[in-house]
């Protein structure tokens, strides 16, 4: 019996009409049909998200915000109605909470360039993690290096999980924001962000969250969590690449000065001063991502379909299954072992580079990611180079890690001479 | 320790028949699985590479497996040695260097390694970000240039 028709698979969750929904995972690799256990790094994109893009440009297609013909307005609405599907994704009050940007990165680098510059100065504190993606590290660098601000590092214990009494000595009356992930993506810790939040709260810093490894992956509500800023990617939570969104409660938004200028963040200009729009409004210069908010609009719709209680738990079961036979491996280690962790699995072997792992199971047209997944600090905490990486998704099942370990024992036999 | 780089002797054969001696090498090198055996097995007896060398200012940032090249420049002829920590890296500088190690700048910048698209490797060659061979065979040009501009003395 495969292990994805024990009778202890979930019975309501479908994986195979599922993967249907995704076109690509039907393809071959090196004439082996495709195990894609990359999803952290970017994930697949099923038929519903495709067909509305498609459909945006054939029948629907304008600029928004701007003309009062029909097209413009028709276009416009579903736009907007995608920012609100956003909010609601998240449990955002209101859809003006939400500001469209290129992707998380972005949204750290808007955080910096608009909220940072306001309210950071000589002697105030940043605080990150360990576990940080270089995205929420490198705008942080920029803006203590701009402002004479301190940025600070709350370290990681040898199972991956961060220190909360170093987190709380690191939090003063100096301390202006905490900036950590939710998930981390090279190892899937989970953080605690309502502790975190909690105890960020407690002496007066505000506390922005990376979402992009948890978006996709599990319930997120921000105002349970009770955070301050959350952002994520499109293109990880199954919708298009160059859009991502960013949540601030409302009255931070409002204090804001605007991102980068332009049209349409405009309220009015002339040479000597221009006015500005209201939030979201003032932080989107330049023609939107339009095809693709609405593509990010319908990816979400189709994880609620679905579920992402069920999801997470679906992945969850796979993921876990992937560290029990992983550990199976010769000479595989696997690094970060917290308690709570996401669908992330990264690993090293003794015979072999990680560069090496992932190019020998690539031609057992098995994709991981192999690096130092833009998280050089977590690299050198576990005292490694690089991992392989896999990071599961909604459409991954047990046969898959199957096959991954299959791949891995090709790779102990190939190198452990 | 093998033979210092500024010690090892230019090779006898023309950069076409390195690379003609390649692709025939592996010509009888059936399936991928022998073929990067072979690859790892050339990684493996590639000349020890001096660890007082293996420092930043020396590697390739790719964003996969590291690579350290350093240059030698006598005679009117370029010398490289370069290590990676991936064997199957390793293995394709092997091949890289019996192809552009002590070759002169002129001949370098002339000849593209047109042999590892013959024996189906290509995709360690693209220039993209992740990438640490192909950085290395950038840098190669590039010191070529130098030392051809005479730039470089």
């Amino acid at each position: 019996m495969s292990p994805d028709s024990s009778p202890l698979a979930r019975p309501n969750y479908d994986v195979l009409a599922i993967r249907e929904d995704f076109p690509i995972l039907a393809r071959e690799v090196f004439g082996k049909p495709l195990v894609y256990l990359d999803t952290g790094a970017s994930a697949q994109k099923p038929r519903q998200v495709i067909r509305t893009m498609t459909e945006v440009m054939e029948e629907t297609y304008s600029n928004v915000h701007r003309g009062v013909h029909f097209l413009s307005q028709t276009c416009t609405d579903q736009f907007e109605a995608a920012r609100k599907t956003v909010a609601r994704f998240i449990a955002a009050r209101k859809a003006d909470e939400i500001v469209w940007t290129r992707g998380a990165t972005e949204a750290c680098n808007l955080i910096a360039a608009t909220w940072g510059r306001a309210n950071v100065g000589p002697g105030d504190r940043i605080v990150i993690s360990t576990l940080e993606h270089h995205s929420n590290i490198v705008p942080w660098q920029l803006l203590r290096d701009e402002t004479g601000a301190e940025l600070a590092v709350i370290p990681v214990d040898d199972v991956g999980e961060v220190d909360l009494d170093a987190y709380a000595d690191l939090l003063d009356e100096r301390t202006k924001l905490v900036s950590v992930t939710h998930i981390s993506n090279s190892i899937g810790s989970v953080l605690p962000i309502r502790e975190m939040a909690r105890m960020a709260h407690e002496k007066g810093a505000l506390i922005m969250v990376d979402g992009c490894q948890a978006a996709p992956h599990m319930p997120v509500d921000v105002q349970d969590l009770d955070v301050d800023f959350y952002c994520f990617s499109g293109h990880k939570t199954y919708g298009p690449t160059g859009i991502g969104a960013l949540w601030g409660r409302k009255e931070l938004l409002d204090a804001m000065p605007p991102y980068q200028g332009g049209g349409e963040m405009i309220a009015h200009v002339t040479f000597e001063k221009s006015s500005f729009k209201p939030a979201p409004h003032k932080f989107e210069a330049g023609t939107p991502a339009i095809v693709e908010a609405v593509g990010l609009g319908a990816a979400l719709d189709y994880i609620e379909s679905i579920g992402r209680e069920a999801i997470l738990a679906h992945e969850t079961e796979v993921a876990e299954y992937a560290r029990e036979r992983l550990a199976t491996v010769p000479g595989l280690g696997i690094v970060g072992q917290a308690r709570e962790r996401g669908a992330i699995v990264s690993f090293t072997m003794e015979q072999a580079h990680p560069h090496d792992i992932g190019t020998i199971v690539d031609r057992a047209g098995v994709a991981v990611r192999a690096g130092h997944h833009c998280a050089f600090p977590v690299m050198e905490r576990f005292d490694v180079s690089a991992t392989a990486r896999a990071s599961f998704g909604l459409y991954n099942m047990k046969s898959e890690v199957d096959r991954l370990v299959e791949a891995l024992d090709e790779v102990a036999g190939i190198f452990g001479r | 320790m093998g033979v210092p780089l500024q010690a090892r002797p230019a090779p006898t054969e023309t950069m076409a028949d390195a690379q003609r001696s390649i692709v025939d090498s592996f010509r009888y090198l059936e399936d991928w699985t022998e073929r990067y055996q072979y690859i790892i097995e050339l990684g493996r007896r590639l000349p020890p590479f001096p660890e007082t060398k293996r420092i930043e200012a020396n590697r390739m940032h790719g964003c996969q497996a590291g690579v350290w090249l350093v240059s030698d420049y006598r005679d009117g002829k370029l010398f490289f040695e370069a290590t990676s920590d991936s064997a199957i890296v390793a293995g394709l500088i092997s091949l890289l260097l019996k192809v552009y190690s002590g070759r002169r700048p002129d001949e370098i910048l002339a000849t593209t390694p047109a042999f590892i698209e013959e024996i189906g490797l290509a995709e360690h060659l693209s220039p993209h970000r992740a990438n640490g061979l192909a950085l290395m065979l950038a840098r190669i040009q590039a010191d070529s240039s130098g030392y051809q501009a005479g730039e470089v003395a």
